[in-house]
This record gives C-alpha cells, sequence and structure tokens, in this order.
C-alpha cells in the first residue's frame, strides 16, 4: 500500500518536528503492516448519518494539523487559525449556526486517516494531498480542493537564475527521505538537466546551508517557501523564488466514505466558499446584499430559492458559512495572503476569471 | 580543603594538570559566549519584535513567558486551569516528599501512589462539581506526570503479581505469563502505543471504544509491568531459602511469610531498578505524542511549530522542557536513593 508519510504543503520539519518525522516513518510502517494485516477488519461500515450525528452532539469534529503555519496552527491563547481551519468552521456554521461549535483534533500525518475512518474525527481538513491512492485506496473522499500547492525552487537573486531550466549542474539543496527529494530528481531527469542535490538530514541545516550559499537553488513546497524566503533569510529582498512549479498538490479536505449526504455538504460548502468570491459576497456585505436584484446572489443567499433544502440544511446556510469566515478570498488573504506572514500571492488559487484555477461548481 | 589539598587532586600528575589545563580551557573558550548567549543578551519579556531583532544573538527566554501556558498545560480550558495545575503540584509534591523527607514505607508508597490516582478524577471532572473535560485537551506537564504516575502505579501491583506468577508451581501459568513478559518486552513502547490506539478501536463498536488516553496508560501500565516484573523477579530469586524456613518454623503461613518476610527485603533491594524504570517511562512518555496526546513534548510542538512569530526561538523553548525534565529525572533519582538507602 503506498503511502505517502510527509503532508504535502507542509513546511519541512524543524528540529522540534523531526522527531516526529522520523517516528512518522516507523510508526506509519508499523501501523501499516498492522492494519494490512487485519485486511477486512479495517473497513468499517458507517451507515450512520454523519450530520445527525453532529447535530445530536452540537459539535462538529474536525482533524486539523499539529501546527502548519497559515493553514492550521494554535496560537498562544490555544485558539486555531487557517485555512483549513476556517474551511471547519464555515462548516460548523452552515450545519449547527455557529462557527465556534468545533471540536479541534490535531493529528499526526500519520494518524489523520485513521482518525477519519474509526469516526473520531467528523471531517480531515489537514493539508492533505488529493492523490489516487488515498481517494480510492483510503476509504476516505476528498470534497474539494482548497489550496493548490506544488513544489518549487528558492534561488538568491545575485545567481541571475530567473528559471529552473538554467539550474544546469547547480547544487540543489534539499531534505532526504522527503518525497521532494524524488520530485527534484523526476522534474531535472524529465528535463534532461543535471543537477546536484544536496540532501541534508534536517530542515535547520539545510536552510543554513542555502543560505551561506552552499546551493545555488534550495527547494520544497512553494507555501513553505515563502516563509522561508521571510522569515529564514538574511534579507529577503537578496532571494527569488522561481516561477516553476514542478508537482502538483492539490489540498483539500475529506470525509469517509458512506455517508453521501455529508460528502455533498462538505463539498458544497467550500464550493460556496468559492463562489461567494466570484459573486462578490463579503463577510461584511453578506447582510445588506440580501436586498441584491442579482438571481445569483438571492439563489445563494436563499432569498427566493432554496438551495439549503437539497442538502438538508435550511435556506441561509451559505450566508452563516460566509458570515462566519468570510469568502474564499477573505481567508485566502487573511491566512495565507497579504495579510499573513506568508504573504503568498495568488496564483493558481485565483479564481478561474482571474487566471487561476478555481472554479466553483454552479450553485443553483 | 586547602589550596596543596586542590593542587594534588588537579595537578597531581602531569596528565592530571593537563586535563585540568584543557578543561579549564574549553570553559573560557566556550562559557563566556554561552553566557553572553543565556544570560547577558538575553531578553525574557515576550515581544516577538525585539527577540527577532536579536537575530539569535542572545537567548529569547520570552518564548517560554509567552507560551509557558500552552507548553505546560497543553490544550486543558482555560478558564479550568487551577485543576491540572493542582494535579501537577500533588504529584510533583508527591515526588518531592519522597525525595527529601525520611519517611516510613508506607507513607511513600501513599505518596507515590495516590495523588496520581487522585488526578484521573480532578482533571476528568464529572465528580464532585468539577465541570468534565474531555481527555483528549489534558496535555502538558500533568500528562507527562499523570502518565508516569499512574503508569507506575499500575505497573507496580501488576509487576509484583506477574514475578510471583512466573515462579507458581503451574506450568501453564508460568508458560502463559512469560510469553506475556517476552512479549511486552519485545515490542518497542511506540509499537504497543500504536496498537492500543490503531487496533483495539477496531475491536470495538463505534463511539463504545475506551478512550485514548485510557488505551494508552493501560498499554503503558502492560508495558511497564513486564519490565517491572523481571527486576522484582531478580529480588525474589535473591531471597535465600533459610528465610523461608526461618519464617516457616515461626509458623509464619505463605501470605504474612511474603508479607512480612520477603516483600520488605525484595522492594528496598530492588528499589533503585524499580526508580530507574520510573525515570525511563518519565522519558518515554513523550512517545505519546505519536498517538496524538499533546504531553510536554507534544504540547511545544503545538505551541510554536505553526507560529511564524515564534517558531524561530524554538531551541530557547526546547532548553526550557529539558530543563523541566532534568529536574523530574533527578528528583526521581533522590526518591531511589531514599528507597535504597
Amino acid at each position: 500500500m503506498p503511502f505517502k508519510l510527509r503532508g504535502i504543503g507542509l513546511l519541512p520539519p524543524l528540529a522540534m518536528s523531526r522527531i516526529s518525522a522520523f517516528r512518522g516513518r516507523l510508526a506509519g510502517v508499523l501501523s501499516l503492516s498492522i492494519l494490512s494485516a487485519l485486511g477486512g477488519l479495517a473497513t468499517p461500515a458507517f451507515a450512520g448519518k454523519t450530520l445527525d450525528a453532529i447535530k445530536a452532539k452540537g459539535q462538529l469534529a474536525c482533524g486539523v494539523s499539529t501546527g502548519v503555519i497559515g493553514f492550521s496552527a494554535a496560537d498562544s491563547q490555544g485558539q486555531w487559525k487557517g485555512l483549513d481551519v476556517d474551511v471547519c468552521k464555515a462548516l460548523a456554521a452552515a450545519v449547527l449556526g455557529d462557527a465556534r461549535k468545533v471540536r479541534w483534533v490535531p493529528l499526526s500525518s500519520q494518524q489523520r486517516f485513521t482518525a477519519l475512518q474509526s469516526g473520531e474525527v467528523d471531517i480531515l481538513s489537514r493539508n492533505t494531498t488529493w492523490s489516487l491512492t488515498r481517494d480510492a485506496g483510503q476509504g476516505l473522499h476528498f470534497a474539494a480542493v482548497t489550496y493548490y500547492d506544488g513544489q518549487g525552487f528558492l534561488v538568491a537573486k545575485k545567481t541571475k537564475v530567473t528559471s529552473a531550466k538554467q539550474l544546469k549542474n547547480a547544487e540543489v539543496c534539499v531534505q532526504s527521505g522527503t518525497t521532494t527529494e524524488k520530485n527534484l530528481a523526476d522534474y531535472f531527469r524529465a528535463q534532461g538537466i543535471k543537477v546536484k542535490p544536496v540532501v541534508f538530514d534536517k530542515f535547520e541545516p539545510s536552510i543554513k546551508a542555502f543560505f551561506s550559499g552552499r546551493c545555488q537553488a534550495y527547494t520544497t513546497d512553494a507555501s513553505a517557501l515563502a516563509f522561508i524566503r521571510a522569515k529564514e533569510a538574511p534579507n529577503p529582498d537578496d532571494y527569488l523564488i522561481l516561477p516553476e512549479i514542478i508537482s502538483k498538490e492539490p489540498l483539500g479536505p475529506a470525509v469517509r466514505r458512506g455517508d453521501d449526504e455529508w460528502f455533498a455538504i462538505v463539498k458544497w460548502t467550500v464550493n460556496a466558499l468559492i463562489e461567494a468570491e466570484e459573486l462578490g459576497i463579503t463577510q461584511a456585505k453578506v447582510d445588506s446584499l440580501k436586498s441584491s436584484a442579482d438571481p445569483a446572489v438571492q439563489r445563494f443567499l436563499g432569498v427566493g430559492e432554496d438551495l439549503g433544502k437539497n442538502l438538508g440544511l435550511d435556506r441561509d446556510w451559505a450566508a452563516r458559512a460566509v458570515k462566519a469566515v468570510g469568502n474564499y478570498g477573505e481567508i485566502f488573504n487573511r491566512n495565507v495572503g497579504p495579510d499573513s506572514p506568508l504573504k503568498l500571492p495568488r496564483g493558481l488559487n485565483a479564481q478561474w476569471n482571474k487566471g487561476g484555477i478555481l472554479y466553483a461548481l454552479p450553485l443553483r | 580543603m586547602n589550596f596543596n589539598v586542590l593542587r594534588r587532586r588537579f595537578f597531581g600528575d602531569p596528565l592530571n594538570a593537563l586535563l585540568s589545563l584543557a578543561v579549564l580551557a574549553a570553559a573560557l573558550l566556550w562559557l563566556p559566549p554561552l553566557l553572553r548567549w543565556a544570560v547577558t543578551n538575553a531578553r525574557l519579556a515576550p515581544d516577538a519584535a525585539a527577540c527577532t531583532a536579536l537575530e539569535h544573538g542572545g537567548a529569547c527566554w520570552g518564548v517560554v513567558v509567552e507560551k509557558a501556558r500552552f507548553i505546560l498545560l497543553g490544550r486543558y480550558p482555560d478558564e479550568e486551569a487551577w485543576r491540572p495545575i493542582l494535579a501537577a503540584g500533588l504529584i510533583g509534591a508527591g515526588w518531592l516528599l519522597a525525595a527529601f523527607r525520611h519517611l516510613p514505607g508506607k507513607t511513600l508508597a501513599a505518596l507515590l501512589l495516590a495523588p496520581p490516582l487522585l488526578a484521573l478524577p480532578l482533571l476528568g471532572g464529572g465528580v464532585a462539581g468539577l465541570t468534565p473535560v474531555p481527555t483528549e485537551l489534558w496535555g502538558g506537564l500533568p500528562l507527562t506526570l499523570l502518565l508516569t504516575g499512574a503508569g507506575m502505579a499500575g505497573a507496580l501491583p501488576l509487576g509484583i503479581a506477574v514475578a510471583y506468577g512466573r515462579r507458581s508451581q503451574l506450568p501453564v501459568l508460568r508458560a502463559v505469563l512469560t510469553a506475556c513478559v517476552e512479549l511486552a518486552r519485545g515490542i518497542p513502547l511506540v509499537a504497543a502505543l500504536f496498537a492500543a490506539s490503531f487496533l483495539l478501536p477496531l475491536f470495538f463498536p463505534e463511539g463504545l471504544a475506551l478512550d485514548m488516553l485510557w488505551r494508552v496508560l493501560i498499554a503503558i501500565v502492560l508495558f511497564a509491568a513486564a519490565y517491572l516484573s523481571e527486576i522484582i523477579r531478580g529480588g525474589l530469586q535473591a531471597i535465600r531459602p533459610g528465610q523461608l524456613d526461618a519464617a516457616a518454623a515461626l509458623g509464619f503461613g505463605f501470605w504474612q511469610t511474603q508479607r512480612w518476610i520477603v516483600l520488605p527485603q525484595v522492594l528496598r533491594a530492588v528499589a533503585p531498578s524499580i526508580a530507574n524504570s520510573a525515570i525511563a517511562l518519565f522519558k518515554d512518555t513523550s512517545l505519546v505524542t505519536v498517538v496524538s496526546l499533546y504531553e510536554l513534548t507534544g504540547s511545544l510542538s503545538l505551541a510554536l511549530s505553526g507560529d511564524p512569530e515564534w517558531r524561530p526561538f524554538y531551541l530557547e523553548a526546547w532548553l526550557f522542557i529539558a530543563g523541566v525534565y532534568w529536574v523530574g529525572c533527578w528528583v526521581l533519582g533522590r526518591v531511589s536513593r531514599r528507597l535504597g538507602g
């Protein structure tokens, strides 16, 4: 059973998370061999209605990471913040009418799927890459993509390199034992370019080596590169993130199989957040827009046509979601975009009509 | 100690003198920069901007101040914070008293075993008007102390029972217990924790499975009991048969002999080894982070890994909890000397 242990979109582990990364590998192997040995036992059937259970408990159990900047992290007061976190808040607002009614369950990367399958969490919103093996092989359903990530490169501006294709014979600092290392080799083999990977066991030394000039380029996931440039570089303006993205890492929330109604609710709530941006419905304007003449906005806000009943929700579900966390653009800007320390550009995550590939399915 | 004694001790022969000079040189070389980093240039105020301005030229102890609540108490609800503090205080006080006071054996045992068992309802609530707090929110230092204390409290009686069982005349019992001990000693603790967290729930219907904390605690108790039983079995073997004969001659029955003659000697003799196990367990509790229980090291990474402002100062935070662990281990070491002496 192939199993990508490193959460794509995760920042490369720091010294502190190295321990867990090592344990992760060990633990993953152990748990998988145990689970696969059990075979049939490991696929519990859940015919129960997740929505009813959530309403009965008055709480949405949301599986998040143990701390990924911008996606899901607890602040000093223990409050959860991030893009993945806001997805759960929006869901809680849509389903329970209160974005605070979420039980946060921080999960290690090797534990996340089991926690979802065993019913410990109702949704896994934990910067997890949507891939075939996970979708088809792990007994879960990815509901939507909330962030398109991919692996990129960081170079010093003084090298005058502006494209990954100019990295011929360059030394590239990379962390070992990650899919990043494999993606790097795959990409340059396909390009017919020779590069020399300089492999480090830990995040800190790899970064130090790059910034001290040991390598001409550094590679990891693009969302992490921006942070490394901003926070770890001696002078951020001396460094450049290259435009090439060499792997596809679509991140999104997943639910367990066997409850199509709940799957639909998660799928359409995420789509509603994206659609809200396209329609110009913001957190601040959501109430005043109820008097809008635009039929699409009216439908979205449940004025007139009732879309919510198809999902087993009331007509205000989407309005409540936007009211709680804002539309996708606002969520993006607050957590990973210009208003956050990450300062990521929208890139692929811009709306389809603004040069990105974010395309909400029609809410009608 | 006068000058001559000092000179003989440190410069008694050429090799000794050379080593002393080397150590002195190393101290002179390393100590000033270390002190400069840790004390002179360090900042105690929880001000991320000021810390960043240091550019790691001085320690940013502010990270500990800023994150202390999260690191030490984990995700436990704020308004109930007195409960984990009291729980940790109880367990810690028990250890400290046992370490620094001359006390009769029974009092000692009560001091070491009772607080962790008291801490369970205190943290969990649902009794005496305490708000219930789900175990998944327990964390930080109280959880570390609880897993160590309750783990030992559960493992010790079980270990004694298994040790006796393995000396039993019944071959089946002996074989079964030997197999159990060998199994528990043959797997790493992480594997036991994973089995407890991943495998057990599959055998229960949804919603009926035991809480993660209880499953983990059971795994820890069984794991520690396997080691303790071997330690105690060694102690039992060291009791000379003459002692048993003497007890029999005095009219002692089996239980009386064990209670008054054998066990007191055994426990005294193996106390250092038991304390050794306790210290090992204290540190091994950090492994429970892999099953999403956020004890001291786990709550530290929860607190820091997702915080862009404070994450760069993880070294200072780790040094802080290294200090906490060191104090814990040192106190347990003192307890062992008390018990053995």
